[in-house]
């Protein structure tokens, strides 16, 4: 097993616009990939189309070299914030069971083994302690966190993770990488939606460039580079250099 | 007490009555259990359209001689699939066109009601209720309807808490989330149908929408709000077919003021969610 996702010249419209154009990869696996691109480049589109739920005018999608319907139980989602109504009556410990869910046949409830294993999950990301609140109580990274630990309660192989910083603060942040860092070194291959380029070097082994076709793909420090970058951002950056003129950074305008 | 001795010597006396309550219990829970699931997907003008679309189907019925409920639920799920039809085929938003074909269906009904003439059936009873009309086969009607519906949610309430909570990953794990959708559309026309002689299809968006709210603003737990609904559904009920007998008064109408009675209070008193308990906490923590 050499590649966690291989995508072959996928093409995905919206209304009659084309939000996905021609993309071809093939995703190592046990590493931490982020994808980056400005607002409307199809990140979020692309890990659907992976996912299999958005409709692909073309191409051929692969994960660990099976279709998507084979492997759904392998791959995790973990939603960006603000799809989920935080006021819904559902305790934490809940939502981290729902992760068992795939592993349920359609009428089964989740047996005291399956909480058993939300708990253990809990604790790995250190969210044992706040099982019994309700998940609107929670700060921004605590329910990220939670979303992490019902990932893990599914035990995939491959987690998608949409914009997982938007919106938390930079101590809950650290806590998050370091969580994905370790998810990672347990053998599997996280992508991560992400769209702030400050960090990125820090964060990703893998990077992906996207806006609607494949700008760059590949080792963090081979793609993330000035004039790639530029091209993803339609060449809204700049380029700050640094005093003895080695170092430098990008920033988006 | 003089009033609840002679209600309860009533019931005792009046299979009429007996035949009200049973009903209105029935409707209490069945209503209270997929209210939830409605408020908590954001559905309540949904839950609208589908009983004002019945009326239509219900006529129909009754002029081909077929039984209610197949109308019924004909034209409730051809409106539920005709909302989402306009809304993913044109720019036109869910709440737009769920507010053309809930009017648009409800006028064919009414036309139709009219051509046929008001003597042959009763276009208050179908918009307002009629319980104490309710026959025995009514009554079995409802019964089946309910235990059929709770049913359903519980052998399939896994799959509609995830596709409630978080559609998306309903979707990835590769759940039917449209299937999920068009079933609930389906209970929602039987649960109209059931409720026609309790409190009518004006009035049972109020037995759908009050008691599961007023639950939400309770629990922090599905199961418990689940619970909940079902009991302030069937106090509202029974409440609410008392004062109706008592004073003589519209028995649906009665009913839906109680269940909005009961709401009110816990707007105002609820542990966690009351305004007037949080304004009061706001009292005494500025103060101290």
């Amino acid at each position: 097993m050499t590649s966690s996702v291989k995508v072959d010249h996928l093409s995905v419209s919206y209304h009659g616009e084309m939000a996905l154009d021609n993309i071809t990869f093939e995703a190592p696996t046990q590493e931490l990939i982020g994808i980056i691109g400005p607002n409307g480049a199809g990140k979020s589109t692309l890990i659907k189309a992976i996912m299999g739920m958005v409709p692909k005018n073309q191409g051929d999608i692969k994960v660990f070299d099976q279709s998507v319907s084979k492997m759904r139980q392998k791959i995790a989602y973990v939603p960006q914030r603000s799809m989920i109504d935080f006021d819904f009556p559902v305790l934490v410990e809940d939502v981290v069971v729902m992760g068992r869910y795939p592993h349920l046949k359609w009428w089964q409830r989740p047996s005291k083994k399956d909480r058993d294993k939300a708990l253990e999950c809990l604790e790995q990301v250190g969210m044992e302690d706040f099982r019994r609140r309700q998940i609107g109580e929670l700060s921004g990274g605590q329910q990220q966190r939670v979303f992490i630990a019902r990932a893990l309660a599914q035990e995939s192989d491959l987690l998608f993770l949409d914009e997982p910083f938007a919106g938390i603060d930079l101590s809950s942040e650290q806590i998050i990488i370091n969580l994905l860092r370790k998810i990672r070194n347990q053998g599997k291959t996280l992508f991560v939606v992400h769209h702030d380029l400050s960090k990125v070097e820090e964060y990703f082994d893998s990077l992906m460039l996207l806006n609607q076709r494949l700008v760059g793909f590949g080792a963090q420090e081979d793609v993330f580079k000035p004039q790639l970058i530029s091209e993803a951002y339609n060449g809204n950056i700049a380029t700050l250099h640094s005093e003895d003129g080695d170092g430098q950074m990008v920033v988006v305008k | 007490m003089e009033n609840l001795n002679y209600f309860i010597d009533a019931v005792m006396t009046y299979p009429f009555l007996q035949n009200a309550l049973i009903a209105g219990v029935l409707v209490g829970i069945v209503c209270g259990v997929v209210g939830c699931f409605i408020i908590l997907r954001g559905m309540a003008l949904m839950g609208e359209a589908i009983s004002h679309a019945v009326l239509p189907g219900v006529v129909i019925a009754y002029m081909l001689g077929a039984s209610f409920f197949v109308g019924a639920v004909i034209t409730g799920v051809l409106t539920a699939l005709g909302i989402g039809y306009i809304s993913q085929n044109s720019r036109i938003k869910d709440d737009s066109a769920i507010g053309i074909l809930l009017t648009g269906t409800f006028a064919v009904g009414v036309v139709l009601v009219t051509t046929i003439g008001s003597t042959s059936i009763n276009v208050w009873h179908i918009l307002f209720g009629n319980v104490l009309a309710v026959s025995r086969t009514d009554l079995w009607m409802t019964l089946g309807i309910t235990v059929g519906v709770l049913i359903l949610i519980f052998v399939f309430y896994k799959q509609l808490l995830l596709s409630t909570f978080d559609p998306t990953m309903a979707k990835a794990i590769g759940l039917p989330t449209r299937l999920i959708h068009y079933m609930l559309m389906f209970i929602l026309s039987l649960v109209t149908v059931a409720s026609l002689n309790t409190v009518g299809i004006i009035l049972v968006v109020a037995m759908l929408i009050t008691p599961g709210a007023t639950a939400y603003l309770m629990t922090d737990r599905l199961p418990m709000m689940l619970t909940l609904s079902a009991v302030f559904g069937v106090i509202s009920a029974v409440v609410g077919v008392y004062y109706s007998y008592i004073y003589d008064v519209a028995t649906g109408a009665s009913i839906v003021i109680v269940a909005t009675l009961l709401f009110t209070l816990a707007f105002l008193f609820s542990p966690k969610q009351g305004v007037f308990v949080r304004w009061f906490r706001r009292m005494t923590t500025s103060k101290a």
